[in-house]
This record gives structure tokens, sequence and C-alpha cells, in this order.
């Protein structure tokens, strides 16, 4: 069983990174609204450590999809390739725009994709700080709160239409090559 | 509960607006420089901080930049004030509006067409 760097980079990109923090978000929303009730139990220190690692991590997960899309899987999307080249299998951006039929996942799809999902990042790092700042006080903070869970959820937005068109766009012209790495040996 | 009181005199919304506020216009940056790459080649040329990446290097470099400068800015700004937290509110959410509406690639279309 083997994979190649950049199909590795892509998955840790996608999977490690971007559906983690997707998935991360129902907990998130989940405290949020549990934090605004002035009637809620105030957590415990151990309690609050535990959010202020949840959203940390959130914010960390957040940056480092963006970064590693943007920085490390995007240049090898959209590599050119060299004069004369006819088979377009390593350059996923030039594959899809040689076809009418798949151009769209291009202009629309990586175009709508790799912008919008800078927004998640800048959202949660927000709203981290938000809670981490007022905590419990935001119980009486409605229009904080308020602003806080719009961020929420244009973030979780913004990561699904990233997450999602990522993974049609690896279906149709996906991202491949580089040195290969081996997990498994058959015995 | 006494405690709780305390604090919630204490805590001023300043620092909690200007995050929200920086918040918003970091998006909203996204979405302009997007604009911007797309309607001048200059401006594409300029956004190219990392030629592997494209525009898309400066843009995001650029718009997070004066972001975390406006959020420090106005967290000074505003740090023992409390502020009008429904004008922050409706200033950010517009400019997360159209922070979305400006990374939407037909939008982006339809305003070029426009400008054309």
């Amino acid at each position: 069983m083997e994979i190649t760097l950049r199909d590795l980079i892509t998955v840790l990109h996608g999977m490690g990174f971007g559906a983690l923090f997707l998935l991360a978000f129902s907990g998130a929303v989940a405290e949020m609204y549990r934090m605004s009730s002035p009637a809620a139990s105030a957590p415990s220190s151990r309690g609050k450590t535990m959010l202020y690692l949840y959203l940390g991590a959130m914010v960390i997960l957040a940056w480092a999809a963006v970064l590693s899309g943007t920085y490390l899987a995007y240049p090898w999307y959209r590599a050119a390739p060299p004069a004369g080249i006819t088979d377009l299998a390593m350059y996923p951006r030039y594959l899809l725009l040689s076809s009418p039929t798949t151009a769209q996942w291009h202009n629309f799809g990586m175009e709508w994709k790799e912008h919008v999902g800078w927004l998640a990042p800048i959202a949660m790092t927000m709203v981290a700080y938000i809670y981490g700042k007022y905590g419990r006080v935001l119980a009486y903070q409605r229009q904080i709160r308020l602003a806080a869970f719009v961020f929420v959820v244009v973030a979780f937005i913004a990561t699904a239409i990233a997450g999602a068109f990522g993974a049609f766009l690896n279906k149709y012209a996906p991202v491949r090559g580089g040195p290969t790495i081996q997990i498994m040996q058959s015995k | 509960m006494t405690r709780m009181s305390d604090n919630t005199n204490t805590i001023t919304n300043g620092p909690g607006a200007a995050a929200i506020l920086a918040a918003g216009i970091g998006c909203f940056l996204i979405g302009l420089f997007f604009l911007f790459a797309e309607a001048s080649p200059a401006a594409k040329s300029f956004f190219t901080f990392y030629k592997p990446s494209g525009a898309l290097s400066g843009i995001t470099t650029s718009a997070v930049a004066i972001w975390l400068v406006a959020w420090l800015l106005l967290a000074r700004a505003w740090r023992k004030r409390n502020v009008n937290m429904w004008w922050v509110n409706l200033t950010a959410f517009l400019l997360l509006g159209l922070s979305l509406l400006l990374t939407f690639p037909p939008v982006i279309e339809m305003l070029l067409e426009l400008g054309a």
C-alpha cells in the first residue's frame, strides 16, 4: 500500500484539517447555545479549559486548512504543463479547462472555493477570542453573542462550500504525483 | 452570582466590538481584493506574492495583514469603552454579507461586465 506525497498532503488538507474543522462546528454551536443562557450553570475551571482548547483547536484547524491549501495543494493544482505535453493528468487546472464540460469546475468551483474558504479562519479566530475574553459574561452580552453566532454560521457555510468543491474537484482532476510513500507491504 | 454581576459591570464591550468589526473588515477585503485582481492585470500581478499560488497568495496575505492591524487599532481605541454594539454588528454583518457576494464568481463576473 503506497501513496504519493501530493495525495497525502491533499488528504491531510481536506480530510485532516477541513473535514475535522467542519465536524467540530456542532460541538461549538452546542456550547455557544448553552452558554447563552444566564441560567446556565457556570462551567468548572476544567470545563472552561476544555472549551478554550476546543475553540483553539478549531482555529488551528481552520488556519492549517487554508494555509496548506493555498501554499501546498494549490500550486500543484495550478502548475502549468510544459510545452508539447498532451496528457494533462498531472496538471489538474489545465485538465479541467481543456474541456467545456469540465471548465466550470475550475472557473466556478475552484475560484469560489479558494476565496470563500478564507473567511472561516478569520471568523473563527474572532469567535475564539470573544469566548476567551468574555466567557460566562457573554450570557449578558446579547449583541456580541449574536455576532459570534452569525460569524460561526458563515464560517460553517464557507467551509462546507470549500469542502464540497474540494471533494468534487478531486474526483474530476485529482492532484497527483511527487515521491511515493510506502505505507504497507504485501506479505 | 455577585461575582458574575461584578464582571458584567466591569468588562466593557469595546474589545469584543473591535474583534467583530475587524473580522468583518478582514472578510470583506478577501472579496474586494479578489475583485481587484480579476478586474486588473496590474492588480493581479501586484497580488502575486508567491508565484506558485498566484494572486491568491497576495489577496489573502494582504487581507489578513490589514485585518490584524485594524483589530489592533480598534482594540486600542475601544479597550475601555462601551460602544454601540447595534452599529458595530450592522456594519460587520454588511461587510460579511459583501464578502460572501464578492467571493462568489458569478457576482464578480457580473461586476466586471458592468464595469467594462
